[in-house]
């Protein structure tokens, strides 16, 4: 016996769904002032390449960084490949060990990523639960939770992470220091990025938890859980895009900062900031090459990141549109 | 265009609408939400524009007062005011009009004043605005005007914030506002219906009072009948964004013409009269960019004929009132 | 294979008989106070007297099956609140609300014994990411009825149809649909686990005129249908009149007022009544018959002492302002609680003077 007294009904197919899907979202006005805004294109553009360039940085890098023996002390200090000196082989020049600038840039930027994605993406996880408990529940929970995120507020994002640097540095026995460097930078990063997240959620919680639909709910016999995560949760979303965004540029910033500052990446595993950092020790002697670039790149991606999420914050604006 | 006969024929209208149209640009194309609306307010009067969401009834309050904004946009039609046009002024002079002889109220009393200032700041502002007023002056009339609201204690709740206030009182000292620079028109959006039932009355006979004293015309817009039946005169009815009736309110009221008018009034549960069911249209009214072609109301019309799909009705003088259908 | 044979549709027995005397939902004594002090611990440092918002302040009433039962009254009366309690989404702070014999306090699931409800906004009654199936589905899931959404579809679609709407509907989100239709899904959504007891929260307040008329007949053909008990709330005189059998006034909490519906409408005994049905725009009336009342509806927060209408009531005595009015009966289903009962005038109007008989065909 058929589900429909018409048996001409037919579900839509998961397939089906998803390509109505795809068509309505191309044919927006999302897609269409995506194409309007021509600084928006191109910061997205260039976001890509450098998000493809780092993350697959074991294949579009000209050499091998981490093997020894793939550079030479003779070819240190060599500047870019147009300048008097330069050898084509060194794109970008070479730093004081004979390594390819361009090569380093790109696992620099590979570490600077993965360090900026994987804390994004916890401090959003940890950030839009916090937010909904702290929401749905209020009272003691939403009091204790919100204090909590006022007192980490209060803190300097570098003073902090260089506590929790120190600490760990005192903590873990000498040899594994190095190995822990990424997860330590990506912990500070974290705990000091979820409480924007956990707000912006938090006030779209109180907002949807009185809406009637909610109320449905619970008559039928929803119960907390169920309400939080299948009825509040997926309608408050929508700022995570855009607070994302623009979180992922301030946490590639931050790496590099605590990196420069010398309590991030080791200089075995160099992130952006390290190279800034090594080049910075040797401006004066003339090699400019090895802070440009790479704070160029350091630029530039962070700018794009923050160009994207402006603009989406203006295109998700229902009063804006 | 001729008008419809009025009480005082003689006089010359105060605002004349001829073919407005307005339509809203959209990347996809222009969608229509006004087609054609054509009438005229004599000074004084006051005309009641009904019609459910999404009929175009708000849209042409705000064409009227220079309201309308990107990207909404007259695309046909004039508006005269006192003789002069007035949908193609500059922002400037439109500003000025709508100051002085153009007042508009507004459904919700909590945002259409400033929470910040204080009752008396915001009349004294106004009035000095328009009229030349010194300090004195000013708070002198914003206690009268008060008075003439019924808000007692006048002299203390001028100084007091909005939020101190009821939301009939709010409303009330709204009114006052439109009312302080003596406009000659008023238009009027839904200003009664966020409030409770009893409130609605008093305020309501308050505007009536008020204006019919201070001579000035109103354009009330509503979706509540009974509300038209209370104070207005005259009374249009839009569907789709056209104007399928309009005529004097006892006639279009008691005895509607137009079968979507007929339908409505039907719906209406009557307080004389307990029936186990309410007559009831089918259907819904069509979204703008579906309307049908003929006359937009024809797929849900008792009396639709052949021609109802092909031909569109125009608004044809039928007794005291005009009707558009093709089928009288 | 072909299933040309038109199946009964779902859900129409035979039409009942009308309704019986059974008490459905009775409710005694109810209050129901609202803590609204600072919240978290800067109340505790304020040391601030504690602000109680007196809701419900002491009102009872029995709903009988088969019945149209409706609370009337203005913003701030606690009509809402009380509807919320019958729903189970609020605990007594005195008083007690029975169903069917067992009572109902704040954590029970009122779906579970056989009361669901309808709400004002259609636009916010459904969750806007959810498809219709998975609306529509989700008390048979809660229930246990049904597994998933899946296997709750001929049930879906039977629910559909008996709101007018089309089975394929379910597959579609709720922005696609109109007010109208919205509140015809979340009648859907109510009656899928086929409660006996329907609480209805403005349902047509937000409707467009003639899409309350057919919200409006929707409802009693289903109530005719199925035998359904309705809790009616609304501010519109008007509605009331046309769709109850019973009506309660209510006033800052308390029921000013209850009786059959012909009765509340053609002798209207408490001078709030009254003036709520004086203050009705009346179609057909010269206008200047009406007398406009004064004031405004004061705050829950403070209740005015004695009766609570007494600051605009025209009958108001030095009494009035000192005591709570007692109940008195003015006839064996109808009673007030004023001080005066005795001095009611004539209403302007001869409301419901004609009952058109003949619900049943």
């Amino acid at each position: 016996m058929s589900e429909f007294s018409n048996p001409q009904i037919q579900a839509p197919s998961l397939w089906a769904r998803a390509r109505q899907r795809l068509a309505a979202f191309l044919d927006s006005d999302f897609i269409y002032r995506f194409w309007q805004s021509k600084i928006t294109v191109l910061a997205f553009i260039w976001t890509v390449v450098l998000l493809v360039a780092g993350l697959f940085s074991h294949w579009t890098a000209p050499y091998a960084i981490f093997d020894a023996s793939s550079f030479d002390l003779m070819d240190s200090e060599l500047p870019p490949s147009w300048m008097t000196g330069g050898e084509t082989r060194f794109l970008l020049g070479s730093d004081v060990q004979g390594r390819d600038l361009l090569s380093l840039m790109l696992y620099g930027l590979n570490i600077s990523l993965i360090v900026g994605l994987i804390s994004v993406t916890l401090s959003l996880v940890l950030g839009t639960l916090l937010g909904v408990l702290s929401g749905y529940l209020g009272g003691l929970v939403d009091t204790l939770i919100m204090r909590f995120a006022d007192a980490m507020l209060s803190i300097p994002t570098i003073m902090f992470s260089l506590l929790i640097s120190g600490v760990a540095r005192g903590l873990l026995p000498k040899d594994s220091q190095a190995m822990m460097a990424m997860p330590i930078i990506v912990l500070s990063i974290t705990l000091t990025g979820w409480m924007q997240y956990a707000r912006t959620i938090r006030r779209l919680t109180i907002l949807e938890k009185n809406k009637e639909y909610v109320l449905a709910s619970k008559i039928s016999g929803g119960r907390n859980l169920h309400i939080m995560f299948r009825h509040i949760l997926p309608n408050v979303l929508s700022p995570i895009s855009v607070l994302a965004t623009l979180h992922l540029g301030l946490a590639i910033l931050t790496e590099a900062t605590l990196s420069f500052l010398g309590v991030g990446m080791p200089p075995d595993q160099p992130s952006l900031g390290t190279l800034i950092n090594e080049g910075n020790q040797y401006l004066f002697s003339g090699q400019w090459w090895v802070v440009l670039f790479p704070a160029l790149v350091l630029v530039t991606l962070s700018l794009s990141f923050n160009i994207l999420g402006d603009w989406l914050r203006d295109v998700l604006n229902p009063k804006l549109r | 265009m001729h008008q419809d006969t009025s009480p005082a024929p003689s006089a010359p209208p105060l605002l004349s609408v001829e073919g407005l149209s307005v339509e809203f640009m959209h990347r996809k194309g222009a969608l229509k939400a006004i087609h054609d609306v054509s009438f005229s307010l004599a000074p004084g009067e006051i005309l009641g524009v009904v019609g459910e969401s999404g009929a175009g009834k708000s849209l042409t309050g705000s064409a009227i007062s220079g309201l309308l904004e990107a990207p909404g946009r007259i695309s046909a039609g004039q508006i005269f005011f006192n003789g002069r046009r007035i949908d193609n002024l500059s922002e400037a002079d439109r500003r000025q009009l709508r100051g002085r002889k153009i007042s508009c109220i507004f459904q919700d009393p909590l945002t259409s004043l400033n929470p910040v200032l204080t009752i008396g700041e915001q009349l004294t502002e106004t009035l000095r605005a328009h009229l030349p007023l010194n300090a004195q002056q000013a708070r002198q009339r914003a206690l009268a005007l008060m008075a003439e609201v019924g808000i007692s204690s006048a002299e203390q709740r001028l100084d007091q914030y909005p939020h101190q206030f009821s939301g009939g009182m709010r409303q009330r000292i709204i009114i006052a506002l439109a009312l302080c620079v003596e406009p000659e028109l008023i238009i009027a959006d839904e200003p009664t219906t966020a409030l409770d039932v009893s409130v609605q009355a008093q305020v309501l006979s308050l505007l009536k009072r008020l204006c019919k004293q201070h001579r000035a015309a109103v354009m009330l817009i509503t979706h509540d009948m009974g509300v038209i039946a209370e104070i207005c005169d005259r009374v249009a009815v839009m569907y789709a964004g056209r104007l399928i009736e309009i005529g004097p309110v006892q006639q279009v009221v008691m005895q509607p013409q137009h079968p979507y008018t007929r339908g409505l009034m039907a719906s209406i549960p009557s307080l004389t009269e307990r029936r186990p069911r309410l007559a009831q249209i089918d259907g819904a009214m069509p979204r703008l960019n579906q309307l049908p072609d003929g006359c937009a109301f024809h797929p849900r019309c008792v009396k639709r004929t052949a021609h109802c799909s092909t031909q569109q009705p125009a608004l044809d003088v039928s007794g005291l009132s005009r009707v558009a259908c093709l089928n009288l | 294979m072909n299933t040309a044979k038109q199946h009964e549709p779902e859900g129409l027995p035979t039409p009942i008989v009308p309704a019986s005397r059974h008490a459905l939902m009775e409710v005694q004594d109810l209050h129901i106070r609202f803590d609204v002090a600072s919240p978290g611990l800067s109340g505790l440092f304020k040391r601030q007297k504690k602000a109680v918002l007196q809701a419900v302040r002491g009102i009872s009433f029995t709903v009988y099956q088969g019945e149209t039962f409706s609370l009337v009254g203005e913003s701030g009366c606690g009509k809402s609140t009380v509807a919320r309690a019958l729903a189970g989404l609020y605990t007594p702070s005195e008083g007690s609300i029975h169903h069917a014999g067992r009572p109902l306090t704040g954590d029970s699931t009122a779906s579970g014994r056989g009361i669901q409800m309808i709400f004002q906004d259609p636009y916010a009654s459904l969750n806007p990411r959810w498809r219709i199936e998975r609306i529509i589905a989700e008390p048979l899931i809660l229930q246990n009825r049904v597994g998933n959404t899946r296997q709750a579809r001929p049930q879906v679609a039977a629910a559909l149809r008996q709101v007018g709407l089309g089975e394929a509907d379910m597959f579609r989100f709720p922005h696609e649909f109109s007010g109208g239709q919205r509140q015809r899904i979340s009648i859907a959504r109510a009656l899928v686990t086929q409660p006996d007891f329907l609480i209805c929260d403005e349902p047509t307040s937000a409707l467009d005129v003639s899409v309350q008329a057919q919200v409006l007949n929707l409802m009693s053909d289903l109530q005719d249908n199925l035998g359904l008990t309705y809790f009616f709330i609304s501010h519109n005189m008007s509605v009331v009149a046309h769709c109850s059998d019973r009506v309660g006034v209510m006033y800052l909490g308390r029921i000013v007022e209850l009786g059959p519906v012909e009765e509340i409408f053609r002798h209207p005994g408490h001078p709030y009544t009254r003036m709520l049905i004086d203050a009705i725009p009346k179609i057909g009336a010269q206008p200047g018959d009406r007398q406009p009342i004064s004031g405004d509806v004061p705050s829950p927060l403070s209740p005015p002492a004695g009766c609570a209408f007494h600051p605009r009531c025209p009958l108001a005595s030095e009494l009035c302002r000192l005591e709570a009015p007692p109940v008195s009966r003015l006839s064996e289903q109808h009673h007030i609680e004023c001080h005066h009962p005795a001095a009611v005038a004539r209403p302007h109007l001869q409301v419901l003077t004609a009952i058109h008989q003949g619900e049943d065909q």
